[in-house]
């Protein structure tokens, strides 16, 4: 029988597909797992490289990078107007909410202040964004978890919300509406009312996820003691919004930060903190928090006052020179802008903190010793957006 | 179903019966495995999760199936270069066969059977471990790491999960006193319940625990949610499969499916009667053709609960689930055969 060169060369890399396996395997540091940047888990690109022993992580890092965009360098060539339709594209599943420390920003450097009409009704659609992208994280927390149903509601119920910022906006993810001074435009007819209804759909969607998942025992099983972060850990990692919230910590930018411009400080609200520190904290924390922003919603939408929604700004912005920092409690934690100014029509230099990046640099001191299913509701309870890790 | 032929007093060739066989338990299968595929991923699914499901394709979307095999037959045949090749196209086949070989042992009427096996529900138990042995090629042969985790995962669970399935059996033939299929429907048939015989014995009643391990078990031997960990898209992409593309994957779609629907018939046998129902005669010619409706209403029923509990559950974690079977539904199951076993001497 003579041996054809295919079937020696099928034998040959048969042979050679063994041995690569194998090696990997035999290796004193266990199998190297890439996880992405290509995956269904890190809903993006998020790369996460985990040394395996079995199933359980020896080592894990993030390398993250894979959808940067350059927005700092691109702001520096676009007018101060310009720049909101690139930060729109951060995160984003909460769009409307990266706009507004920019323009915070820039209103502090020009020392104009938004009419109370604007600032109610921007914090309106601040914390609709809010909603809009925590809705979608409730739903996604399913999904990671193997639940397929909870996330097909999260989507059903965040369209009407949607369709609310866009009735305002024009636009359905990037709204692009905030103004330095104020808003483009005001309320259209009707909107409040329906505004209302569909707060209270997204309450009962609140109520729906509650009964079909966090009570649910496997939900319960899965997440409870699930990478832990104590208080301190998460704080000296940065951490911030409802991940350093589920570790005990009662920090909340809308209440703390100081910021002007928005009208957290007319309603009557709370902020949500949970003490264990575990996934499932992370998750409780953010279901309580659409349901407190549905609310801060409703009461903003009773005492809206009248008067403009544009305080008086020249034609041309050209914004003084100096430099200015705001921050804000943006629906993934805490989003900051350094911008700096020299007089120009665009800024010299901005720099963006956002939250995701910072949130996901603890990834590596958590992951270690975990095993593999848990990677998954670690990443999924942390809920970073990738346009907001990579910008 | 092919056996009946037998009672219409036709002489058929071997060869002819074989073929005719052969095209009845591709019927059995493939027709049972599109149906759970149509009603349940494509439609219950659906209205669970508030939206429609196909609706183009045919009247309410019922050629859908049609048009999606058709699809992944033309799909390119994809072997990763890296892979085993001649293992990596074997394993669909594996897996195929299993569910094949269990329907072998399945009644469908009182002469509607492919192969009447004196030790029916052990035969079918032991086929049913075949398709560990696939998925484990095709985690092994795929190359991929994704695939190997999956793989093993797999073996771990079918095995883990072969036990209480086997113990939860246990409890129905010590009741019926036979290990045939056509048996136990028989005894289901013909039993009383404190002399009430009006309804026969439906094991479901006396068996109750035995049934619902054998659907937790059932649940875990398909893989699917809970107990979806070997192919946990969220974790492992699409575990064993995730190589695999076009005709090979759809021979793994369709055992899935029709392994779905094999085991929610032999449940359907084991606990709820078989294709009998309570006051027709079991010798009837007629129940040939009605058996085979009878038992897919049955095996729907069946299916509807696994499938409701896939849709709704998250996925429980590797360790969650062996400690599940360990220390839960075994020393349950072995509970249930000594009750079972006590009350059998005592009445």
């Amino acid at each position: 029988m003579t041996v054809t060169e295919r079937q020696q060369r099928a034998y040959v890399d048969a042979q050679a597909a063994d041995a690569r396996v194998n090696v990997e395997l035999e290796t004193d540091e266990g199998m190297t797992l890439n996880i992405g940047p290509q995956h269904p888990a890190t809903h993006g690109t998020l790369r996460v490289v985990a040394k395996l022993d079995g199933e359980q992580v020896v080592w894990a890092d993030v390398v993250p990078g894979y959808m940067h965009r350059g927005y700092e360098k691109l702001a520096e060539v676009r007018t101060f107007p310009q720049v909101t339709t690139l930060v729109n594209r951060i995160d984003w599943l909460g769009s409307f909410a990266n706009e507004v420390p920019f323009i915070l920003a820039a209103e502090q450097l020009m020392e104009v202040e938004a009419p109370a009409r604007a600032r109610h009704i921007r914090t309106i659609l601040f914390e609709m964004a809010r909603v809009a992208n925590i809705v979608l994280f409730l739903g996604d927390l399913g999904a990671q978890l193997g639940a397929v149903t909870p996330v097909f509601y999260a989507f059903r119920d965040r369209e009407h919300v949607l369709d609310q910022i866009e009735a305002v906006t024009g636009g359905r993810f990037h709204p692009n509406f905030d103004r330095i001074g104020g808003l483009k435009d005001d309320l259209p007819k009707g909107w409040i009312a329906d505004t209302k209804a569909v707060m209270e759909r997204i309450r009962a969607f609140c109520h729906q996820v509650e009964e079909l998942l966090f009570g649910n025992e496997i939900f319960e099983a899965r997440t409870r003691g699930v990478g832990v972060v104590p208080a301190e850990v998460g704080l000296s990692y940065g951490l911030s919004g409802a991940s350093i919230r589920g570790s005990g910590v009662d920090w909340d930018l809308r209440r703390d930060g100081g910021v002007t411009g928005l009208a957290h400080g007319d309603v009557d609200w709370k902020v949500w903190t949970h003490p264990d520190g575990d996934s499932f904290a992370r998750c409780w924390v953010r279901l309580q928090e659409t349901r407190e922003a549905t609310k801060i919603v409703d009461q903003l939408c009773d005492g809206l006052p009248g008067g403009p929604i544009m305080a008086k700004v020249p034609r041309i912005i050209k914004v003084p020179e100096g430099e200015a920092y705001v921050e804000t409690e943006n629906p993934l934690g805490a989003m900051g802008y350094y911008v700096v100014s020299r007089g120009d029509l665009g800024p010299f230099r901005v720099k963006i903190r956002s939250a995701s990046f910072s949130n996901v640099s603890i990834l590596p001191w958590l992951l270690r010793g975990v095993y593999m299913p848990d990677i998954i509701t670690i990443l999924a309870s942390m809920y970073f957006i990738l346009g907001d890790i990579d910008r | 179903m092919t056996a009946a032929v037998g009672t219409l007093a036709i002489e058929l060739a071997y060869w002819q019966q074989t073929a005719l066989r052969t095209v009845g338990v591709l019927v059995a299968v493939l027709i049972p495995a599109g149906t759970l595929v149509y009603v349940f991923l494509f439609k219950m699914m659906s209205f669970m999760q508030s939206r429609l499901g196909p609706m183009e394709a045919g009247p309410y979307g019922s050629m859908q199936l049609l048009a999606e095999v058709g699809k992944w037959i033309q799909k390119e045949d994809i072997i990763p270069w890296r892979a085993d090749h001649r293992l990596f196209a074997l394993a669909p086949y594996v897996v195929v066969t299993s569910v094949f070989l269990i329907l072998l042992a399945v009644p469908f009427g009182p002469d509607a059977w492919f192969a009447d096996l004196d030790v029916g529900i052990f035969w079918v138990l032991a086929v049913s471990s075949i398709s560990v042995l696939g998925i484990l090629i095709a985690g092994w042969a795929s190359a991929n790491k994704y695939s190997l985790l999956g793989g093993l995962r797999a073996a771990g669970q079918l095995i883990a999960y072969e036990l209480p399935m086997v113990l939860a059996v246990v409890g129905v033939v010590i009741q019926a006193g036979t290990l045939n299929l056509q048996g136990i429907v028989a005894a289901q048939h013909s039993g009383e319940i404190f002399g009430f015989g009006g309804i026969g014995n439906p094991f479901i009643l006396t068996q109750i625990i035995g049934f619902f391990i054998f659907l937790v078990a059932t649940q875990a031997e398909l893989t699917q949610a809970p107990f979806d960990m070997p192919i946990a898209e969220s974790e492992l992409v699409s575990g064993y499969m995730t190589e695999y593309s076009g005709m090979r994957f759809l021979l793994f779609f369709i055992a899935e499916f029709a392994s779905a629907g094999a085991f929610a018939a032999v449940a359907a046998t084991l606990f709820l009667g078989g294709w009998a129902l309570p006051g027709v005669d079991l010798d009837a010619d007629y129940m040939n053709v009605v058996g085979p409706l009878v038992l897919l209403t049955k095996m729907m029923l069946v299916a509807f609960l696994v499938f409701w509990a896939r849709f709704t559950y998250p996925r429980f974690r590797e360790d969650q689930l062996q400690q599940l079977a360990w220390k839960i539904l075994i020393p349950l199951s072995l509970v249930n055969i000594l009750a079972t076993m006590a009350l059998k001497v005592m009445f």
